[in-house]
């Protein structure tokens, strides 16, 4: 296919081109204004006729290939009868005469169709290994379009660029400078390489991925109460540092529990089948849930591997594509062995344990069988007492109605069961009636083997507390009735006439033959990654491009499919997906591929003419600015006011967040409690992702809930922004934090104010900035000075304390510059 | 001129207007901020009836028969099983579904009120005063039966978390009419107990669109707005000092980029600023006279309380905002209905009516249109033993009453109505999707023209299945 140009297909002055381009030209116009009526949905389709393919279509004579004027499209297209005319005028959908051009041109150079883009096999288009193949794309790509290619961005930038879109930390100074004065020819690749080393970077890749399995600590519906998983983001941190190759990794988290070779490490992997949506509503019916979950993965698969908004397909076939219901269902069915309950609390999980915590664990286990065993050694002695006792014993009655209630009362239980032993005679008991009858004794007698008896108390108190500090994860386990899935009507779960389906892969898609049995979770794991799919690839691709280009090759990284967009670079995108399966699906390789190419260099200041000849920059003749994501607002206001904890992994925490933002949950009612000492320094990542009530900060940045697959975050700027980086006891804290480092720099106010410009831009203020920071920092101190208290209670926000030996009125005015530079757009702006 | 090239005088000047407006009260500042946010050009699609909306939430499903239903005709059945010919399959949640459906006739007397005869039980005797200004729709239905999910597509068209909620699709295609606050904003009740229904953000959130849209919370606390306050020890002229200096930095960042989000993240701090402003003087009720409060009952001094809610929703109407959305918990009475039935009565009889009154008093409501209603309705059986003061109902989707008032819709009136039992739609079934369509309609919005992008697919608040404007609502 010819490289395009989203200009020229788009503009309606535009040239036609020479030959028409099926997936080009021609299916945009009908996906969009056609296939509603006249597509995939058999239940929705007018007049019988599908325009999607091409043997149905020309079965009910909609063209004559070849021939315009015979061919009922065209006539209909300005036919003088409204009730003619197509698209119907209800539809609200209208043709430019250049789409109706477009598309009596296709029929006249024969009307040919190609399947949909995204369905057909990557194609490695000609091209130079390494950086130099993506710069060989791209740049053609701008040739075309007579643009050329920007210049480098300085330095500096590309320092602050790099940390950014690798670590979600900024660079210290110190290390750009480092890189600044380094002449070496191999300066910039050897800087990524240290950061692809860095822990952090997994760190960072981890906040995509968690995004669109839709990763959170809570359950989601109705109580939205807590449940183990965070060991699963962990473990998604680790793949990316220690780079797990991409299948592997999605291996282990559709089918971790089923791989040969899966371990512990696969197992917690498995979560990811866990972390969908579940209720403990009272009142909630099992097979709604059930519906739930199921259509829940479907989707969740759909958006993270397939890039397919398999959504549609719930209640009828799909409109655009040719998913289908069959389809849908039959994609669910995969995950019918998923062990877990309908509804009602998930349990506490597997053990996530190191191998000192499990030799300690059964340290304790086998203290516990000790200490059984003396006791049990003890019994024999107390036979006689036993016989002495039971002379004189009559079991207390008990009313039939209490007996009831007490049921659940161990004391009362073992009295029930006595009581009819104790009418045996001796000689008649059983060695299991006789265990009772000492059971009973032992407890209506609580001194009788006290020591013994203790010490299996105290034995299993040190065990099971010790286990409750071991962190523990869900995961999947097979189950061993495997749940039916029916093809529900409309999606309505109440509807139980629809067809019994197997698990099967989408009918539409390359796929290979189960000779003899049912596919399970672990063909359809490695079906994802496997040459044949033409998907998944390409979806991960278009996912990392967007990382480091702010866009995405294909704008919609959750859409590959009719209604998303044929990329207008698509031989890039081809590329890189077949460079990322024949590299063994290496993501550093590719992150390495991409990051050290010049297009990704290049500067992201635009000349107006270049803003006007290609407004969004989708053929990347510079670099594109963007907002930092949530969770990097955060961890670069930590960072460069000094607080950061850059500890990786561990229980999520809970940074100050306003009094009651939480008085509406219920199922119980809870009190936030902030954490205390490192944990509140903590990357955005790792921050407690309540779905109902996220975090109010990382909400105002467009952090989703995380309640679906979410594949492209937002980028609002709203005034919920300012007001978190101003008030917001974390940015206020920071800022002090950080207006009390530079004021304990050497120099005068310039001199510190320098400091504190590098801190947070990494370059140095010009005249102009340096004057207008330096206003702020000496009219606060005049203010302050005047009003000292003030400046005291301003010191009083957050844990951390303010330094003992600082003057409060200095400290107040420095903290309203730092401020200022933590609030500045260059400071949560990547460019 | 560049746009964006603001003299720093100007910006000043441009808040000094908007603060020294606001405290002039409402259509001059109206006037003075209009076309600060214009929605889309394509809009209204026709004349609006409305320009504003109060939504009153009642959430948990108020017991229609109980508040407007009237079925005198139950008595004769008390306590007999509901025919399965009325019932029909309907599913119960499972609170009830292993329970015979024993019939419990409606608790209250009826009354027939004003000159239009609207059936009104009496446990709300102030709505009753001014049932010809209401307009009732008896015959509302819906596809839920679980709190969430219902309350979801109640006012997203989906039961699936993630969709615009109604509030954000009006404030997406039209825009605001005032600089100083958002266009969609949200008051929960604070409950003098524990609530029993969570309210979730994503039930005003903005789903794909823009995030500007969201509903933004006011909440009855120091902050009515999160982090609306400035750090203790921060004077508020300092603050416009610092904000200036923020303002010639970034300003030298847009010059030098030419980036139009660098504009826009000046414009949100200036916004954030007037909003430290015009929030606290919108919240402080010490303005309000003595009679209005004695107008919304003496729970209208309860900061929080859904009265005050009340009055709040009224003043952010006199200053132009487009959407307002009240949530009242603890309609859902499973339970000792008579007793907790009247106290959410209690709680929202006087203040709702007097709402209506005071914006008829000052001409608001004729453009403002208000609603009122809950998620669902609560079936005929009995919960529990169905005579027991103790007995409650169950959720019931297949019916439930709602009422609007203002805003084009016909006063004095009643839409449809059900079978003797209260159970099935008889007459003229309005859907939520066509309460949706007509809301949308009197706001000169069409909803099949009214669509988002997203994922490759034009969503519209009514959602795919077909949805009609209820002709028969409008005035």
């Amino acid at each position: 296919m010819p490289l395009l140009s989203l200009f020229l297909a788009a503009s309606t002055a535009a040239p036609l081109p020479d030959k028409v381009d099926f997936n080009r030209d021609v299916r945009p116009i009908l996906s969009e204004n056609c296939f509603y009526c006249h597509g995939p949905d058999a239940s929705h389709r007018k007049a019988k006729l599908r325009l999607d393919l091409r043997d149905a279509a020309l079965a009910k004579e909609a063209f004559v290939p070849g021939k315009v004027e015979e061919s009922e499209l065209s006539l209909r297209l300005d036919a003088e009868d409204p009730e003619e005319r197509m698209p119907p005028a209800d539809s609200h959908k209208k043709l430019d005469d250049r789409q109706k051009a477009i598309l009596r041109k296709w029929i006249a150079q024969g009307a040919e169709y190609r399947q949909h883009w995204s369905y057909e096999p990557p194609v490695k288009p000609d091209a130079p290994a390494g950086s130099e193949g993506v710069d060989h794309l791209v740049e053609a790509g701008l040739k075309q379009l007579g643009l050329t290619p920007g210049p480098e961005a300085d330095r500096r930038t590309l320092a602050r660029r790099l940390h950014l879109d690798l670590l979600g930390l900024p660079p210290t100074p110190e290390e750009v400078d480092a890189f600044v004065q380094d002449a070496s020819p191999d300066a910039y690749a050897r800087l990524v390489e240290r950061l692809l080393a860095s822990p952090h970077y997994g760190e960072r890749m981890a906040v995509t991925w968690l995004d669109v399995v839709r990763f959170a600590d809570t359950i989601g519906y109705h109580s939205d109460t807590p449940r183990n998983v965070w060991p699963y983001r962990d473990w998604v941190i680790r793949s990316f540092n220690d780079n797990k190759p991409f299948d592997r990794f999605t291996l282990e988290q559709v089918a971790g529990d089923l791989l040969p070779d899966g371990g512990r490490e696969a197992l917690i992997g498995s979560g990811f089948n866990r972390l969908l949506l579940t209720t403990e509503e009272g009142g909630a019916q099992a097979k709604d849930y059930q519906q739930r979950m199921l259509t829940d993965r479907v989707r969740a698969v759909g958006a993270a591997w397939l890039g397919q908004t398999t959504g549609c397909a719930q209640c009828h076939d799909h409109k655009f594509d040719p998913i289908s219901m069959r389809d849908f269902y039959s994609l669910g069915a995969f995950f019918a062995d998923v062990h877990e309950p309908d509804i009602g609390k998930r349990e506490e999980g597997v053990l996530v344990s190191t191998p000192e915590q499990d030799a300690r664990l059964a340290e304790l286990a086998a203290a516990v069988t000790q200490a059984r065993k003396r006791l049990e050694s003890a019994y024999p002695s107390l036979t006689a007492a036993i016989q002495s006792w039971e002379k004189d014993f009559t079991a207390p009655e008990t009313p039939a109605k209490k007996a009831k209630a007490k049921r659940k009362d161990p004391d009362a239980k073992l009295a029930a069961q006595a009581a009819p032993i104790l009418k045996k005679p001796a000689d008649k008991r059983t060695a299991a009636d006789k265990a009772v009858l000492r059971n009973y004794y032992l407890s209506l007698h609580p001194e009788a083997l006290k020591a013994e008896r203790n010490a299996v108390v105290t034995a299993q108190k040190s065990h099971d507390a010790f286990r409750a500090s071991i962190p523990k994860t869900l995961v999947t386990t097979k189950a061993a009735k495997t749940r039916t899935v029916r093809i529900l009507p409309r999606g309505n779960w109440m509807d139980e006439s629809g067809e019994i389906v197997k698990a099967a892969l989408p009918h539409y898609l390359p796929q290979p033959k189960f000779e003899g049995r049912e596919p399970n979770r672990l063909d359809l794991a490695q079906w994802l990654v496997s040459r044949e799919n033409p998907l998944t690839a390409r979806v991960t691709m278009n996912r990392l491009w967007m990382q480091f280009f702010g866009t995405a090759l294909s704008k919609n990284p959750g859409d590959l499919g009719a209604q998303g967009e044929l990329p207008p670079n698509l031989p890039l995108l081809d590329w890189l997906a077949v460079e990322f399966m024949d590299g063994s699906w290496d993501l550093k390789r590719m992150v390495r591929i991409v990051v050290n190419s010049r297009a990704y260099r290049r500067a992201s200041t635009a000349t107006p003419a270049q803003r006007e000849a290609d407004p969004y920059n989708r053929a990347l003749a510079r670099q594109t600015p963007f907002r930092l994501d949530a969770e990097f607002v955060r961890d670069n206001a930590l960072a460069v006011s000094g607080l950061l904890v850059p500890k990786v992994g561990g229980p999520s925490v809970k940074p100050y967040q306003p009094e009651r933002y939480w008085e509406n949950l219920n199922f119980p009612v809870r009190e936030y409690m902030h954490d205390q000492g490192e944990a509140q320094h903590r990357r955005g990542l790792y921050v407690w992702w309540q779905r109902t009530f996220l975090h109010p900060s990382l909400l105002a940045f467009d952090a989703p809930s995380r309640e679906e697959s979410c594949t492209e975050r937002t980028r609002s700027n709203i005034p919920q922004q300012a007001l978190v980086l101003l008030n917001d006891p974390t940015y206020v804290e920071a800022a002090r934090a950080f207006g009390a480092a530079a004021s304990a720099q050497a120099g005068d106010d310039d001199a510190r104010l320098r400091w504190a410009w590098r801190r947070a831009l990494q370059r140095e203020p010009d005249a102009t900035e340096l004057g207008t920071l330096r206003k702020v920092l000496t009219d606060r101190r005049a203010a302050y000075r005047a009003d000292p208290e003030s400046a005291k209670k301003l010191l009083q926000v957050g844990l951390t304390p303010a330094p003992k030996e600082s003057d409060p009125v200095e400290l107040a005015a420095w903290t309203h510059a730092a401020r200022v530079l933590l609030n500045l757009h260059e400071t949560v702006t990547r460019d | 001129m560049d746009p964006f090239r603001l003299h720093r005088r100007t910006f000043v000047q441009q808040a000094g207007l908007s603060l020294g407006a606001m405290a002039f009260g409402t259509l001059a500042a109206r006037a003075a901020a209009a076309a600060q946010k214009p929605g889309l050009p394509a809009l209204p699609h026709h004349a609006a009836k409305a320009r504003r909306v109060i939504f009153l939430t009642q959430s948990g499903g108020p017991s229609q028969i109980e508040l407007f239903d009237h079925k005198p005709g139950l008595t004769k059945f008390a306590g007999t099983e509901l025919p399965e010919s009325v019932r029909r399959g309907q599913r119960l949640t499972t609170m009830t579904s292993n329970q015979r459906q024993l019939i419990k006739p409606g608790a209250t007397q009826f009354e027939r009120c004003g000159k239009s005869g609207a059936t009104i039980g009496e446990w709300l005797p102030r709505l009753r005063k001014i049932a010809d200004d209401l307009c009732f729709i008896k015959s509302m239905h819906t596809d839920q039966i679980n709190h969430a999910p219902a309350m979801t597509q109640f006012l997203t068209g989906n039961q699936i978390p993630g969709r615009p909620s109604i509030g954000a699709w009006a404030s997406y295609g039209l825009g605001s009419e005032n600089k100083d606050l958002p266009d969609y904003l949200v008051l929960l009740s604070r409950m003098q107990r524990p609530s029993d229904q969570p309210l979730y953000d994503h039930y005003w959130g903005s789903g794909f669109l823009p995030s500007s849209h969201q509903g933004v919370k006011l909440r009855s606390a120091k902050d009515p707005v999160l982090y609306l306050r400035d750090p203790e020890g921060l004077p508020r002229g300092l603050r416009r000092e610092m904000l200036d200096g923020l303002a010639e930095l970034n300003r030298g960042t847009l010059e030098r980029t030419g980036d139009p989000e660098v504009a826009t993240r000046i414009r949100q701090y200036e916004m954030a600023f007037r909003m430290q402003a015009s929030v606290p003087e919108l919240t402080d009720l010490s303005d309000e006279p003595d009679e209005v409060f004695e107008l919304y009952g003496p729970d209208s001094r309860r900061p929080g309380s859904y009265a005050a809610n009340c009055i709040l929703a009224r003043r952010l109407i006199e200053r132009g905002v487009r959407f307002v959305q009240l949530f009242h918990p603890d309609w859902d009475h499973h339970s000792r209905l008579t007793s907790w039935c009247t106290a959410r009565c209690r709680d929202t009889d006087q203040p709702s009516a007097a709402l209506v009154t005071d914006l008829k008093r000052r001409g608001l409501l004729d453009d403002t249109l208000v609603v009122w209603g809950g998620e669902f309705g609560r079936g005929v059986a009995g919960q529990g033993k169905w005579d027991s003061p103790e007995a409650g109902r169950d959720h019931h989707p297949r019916c439930f009453t709602m009422w609007m008032a203002g805003g084009g819709v016909k006063a004095g009136h009643t839409h449809g109505s059900t079978d003797d039992f209260s159970y099935n739609v008889a007459t003229d079934p309005v859907h939520v999707r066509d309460l949706h369509a007509t809301v949308l309609h009197l706001l000169g919005v069409d909803h099949e023209r009214l669509t988002y992008r997203h994922q490759g697919l034009d969503f519209r608040l009514t959602g795919v299945e077909p949805a009609k404007v209820v002709k028969g609502l409008l005035g």
